[in-house]
């Protein structure tokens, strides 16, 4: 066997065991989760009510929760990022560029339990001050935090697809006399819509996956989140939580069914970014 | 040669000053490594007691994490450590599945704790039911200030929440919109940086940072405690898998002798065993 095929045996076979971890996984969530769709129970894990001491097991309050703070979270994030990029991409300001690209990558690699730690003495006391409302442990607060974590993910991606539009494009459009701003809005953005959506996708995917960020900072009240300012809990809190509960009781039981959950919302969110980039090379 | 007996004499030296003969002795001269985990209002004394032992003998090593009382029963049914504190007493299915045996070591108090800037200096127990089953929203209706009140309560998996639940709210329903926080000293964090706050802590936790009100007209404190006067009340307890051995036994003995009750007293809990 030579070298190439060597290589590409070994790669063929470590793709081939992340399939199949993820097919474990997805099996092993459902197979614990069975017992939970009988009738009964399955009902009783879709109420809005939960409040383990009296046998209301709803799991519903989590799930809003997850994507209430996962979209706000990326939506906050999306605007910021997608100036931030579009200011990178930029060649007349080399030395904001150079800062920003420092600090964004540098972003990357700040733990989320930094933030977290961080928000609670700085960013929660604030939101109790200007919004007198509850204890600033909220669904608002946890959406704003989560949005830094997932900035450098979506600028990377974003600013790699302005990149990628072709220079002479962009010279055209400089040479019909376009400013920087319309040649970013006319000629760069159109072209990498694609890109966009994609960075997009990808940081809800991030956002609702996150648990340490919803644990310390959005209350893991298990409520059915009424507004911004509400304490909520979401799909990854509640399995934190419970998970170090009593393995025999039903609460216990709904960790697996919080999984399959997520599980699947994560795969939907990476099925739609997969079909998006293989829509993408085809009209390339 | 002279070098060794040198070092030798600053070990010597440096830890003399903390060997006391007793009860600590029998972990001269062995070797291993204990680990434990559960409960968070344990956590300060099993800290102190590892502290010592690692002081008169660096050669054990004993570790100590937090989770709660549920993670504690788990990990040592399961062997994942030595020790497995809970704050409640293991369940009959769970003292059966895992054959756990119990060595409950102090006594220890749950009680409410208030922001320092809360004027409210006494609640009673269907005050505090009412707060916690929403019922009552203001601080206004408690003679305290007309904000609202911030109800902060722990994880599924605490014993502090059970006993809390138990004997305090006498089994009543916690809201919906109670906060979740998942230990004692991120419950006293939460407190102690909001005015609003409601919450509830071992009262092994309490210091001058947040507040404790009268609860029917007893100060909860180690003496009411004893005295039987404040009734919100649990054993700690330490569990292992099967009859505990060498080390682990070793730990367990001296958690509950003189030397032991005296630490468990200094951090405000009641020691089971000077009794």
């Amino acid at each position: 066997m030579n070298k190439k095929t060597l290589t590409e045996n070994i790669f063929k076979l470590s793709g081939l065991f992340t399939v199949f971890l993820s097919l474990f996984i997805l099996l092993f969530l459902f197979y614990f989760s069975l017992p939970l769709f009988k009738p009964d129970n399955f009902f009783s894990l879709l109420s809005f009510k939960w409040q383990p001491e009296e046998n209301f097991y709803g799991i519903l309050p989590m799930m809003l929760a997850s994507i209430y703070i996962s979209i706000l979270a990326t939506l906050i994030s999306f605007g910021l990022s997608f100036g931030i990029a579009g200011l990178l991409i930029r060649n007349d300001l080399p030395k904001i560029k150079k800062i920003l690209e420092i600090i964004i990558k540098f972003m990357t690699s700040i733990p989320t339990v930094i933030y977290g730690f961080i928000a609670i003495f700085l960013l929660v006391p604030l939101i109790r001050k200007i919004f007198v409302q509850g204890s600033g442990f909220c669904l608002f607060t946890a959406a704003i935090v989560l949005s830094v974590l997932i900035l450098p993910t979506m600028v990377l991606l974003m600013g790699d697809t302005f990149r990628q539009v072709p220079k002479k494009y962009r010279e055209a459009a400089v040479s019909l006399g376009f400013n920087k701003f319309q040649e970013f809005l006319y000629v760069v953005v159109p072209l990498s819509s694609y890109g966009i959506f994609n960075a997009f996708i990808l940081g809800l995917g991030r956002a609702s996956g996150d648990t340490l960020i919803a644990l310390m900072l959005a209350g893991n009240a298990p409520q059915n989140p009424a507004h911004f300012f509400d304490a909520v809990r979401t799909l990854t809190a509640h399995i934190a939580l419970v998970l170090a509960s009593d393995t025999q009781s039903v609460a216990f039981k709904s960790i697996f069914a919080s999984g399959l959950i997520l599980f699947l919302f994560m795969f939907v969110i990476s099925a739609m970014s997969y079909f998006l980039i293989e829509k993408r090379k085809i009209r390339q | 040669m002279k070098k060794i007996i040198g070092i030798l004499a600053c070990i010597v030296f440096f830890s003399g000053g903390n060997l006391k003969a007793g009860e600590i002795d029998v972990f001269k001269g062995k070797k291993g490594t204990i680990n434990i985990a559960g409960g968070t209002a344990h956590i300060p004394v099993m800290k102190y007691v590892a502290q010592e032992i690692m002081r008169v003998n660096p050669d054990i090593k004993i570790t100590i994490a937090g989770g709660g009382s549920g993670v504690g029963i788990q990990k040592v049914g399961e062997g994942l450590v030595d020790i497995g504190n809970s704050g409640r007493k293991p369940k009959e299915t769970e003292i059966e599945k895992y054959g756990l045996k119990m060595f409950p070591w102090a006594l220890d108090g749950v009680c409410v704790v208030l922001n320092k800037e809360n004027k409210v200096k006494q609640l009673t127990s269907s005050q505090i039911q009412d707060i916690y089953a929403g019922k009552i929203t203001s601080w206004k209706d408690v003679a305290g200030n007309d904000d609202g009140i911030n109800i902060y309560t722990r994880d599924e998996a605490s014993g502090t929440r059970d006993v809390f639940w138990k004997k305090q709210l006498n089994q009543g329903t916690i809201a919906q919109k109670a906060n979740v926080v998942s230990s004692n000293g991120a419950m006293k964090v939460a407190v102690q940086n909001d005015p609003n706050a409601i919450g509830y802590i071992s009262i092994g936790h309490i210091d001058d940072q947040v507040k404790v009100p009268e609860i029917d007209g007893v100060q909860p404190s180690q003496e009411t405690a004893v005295s039987g006067e404040y009734k919100v009340v649990r054993k700690l307890y330490s569990n292992t898998k099967g009859e505990p051995s060498g080390m682990v036994k070793d730990f367990l003995n001296y958690l509950m002798s003189e030397e032991g009750s005296k630490i468990i007293e200094k951090y405000k809990f009641i020691p089971l065993k000077s009794k």
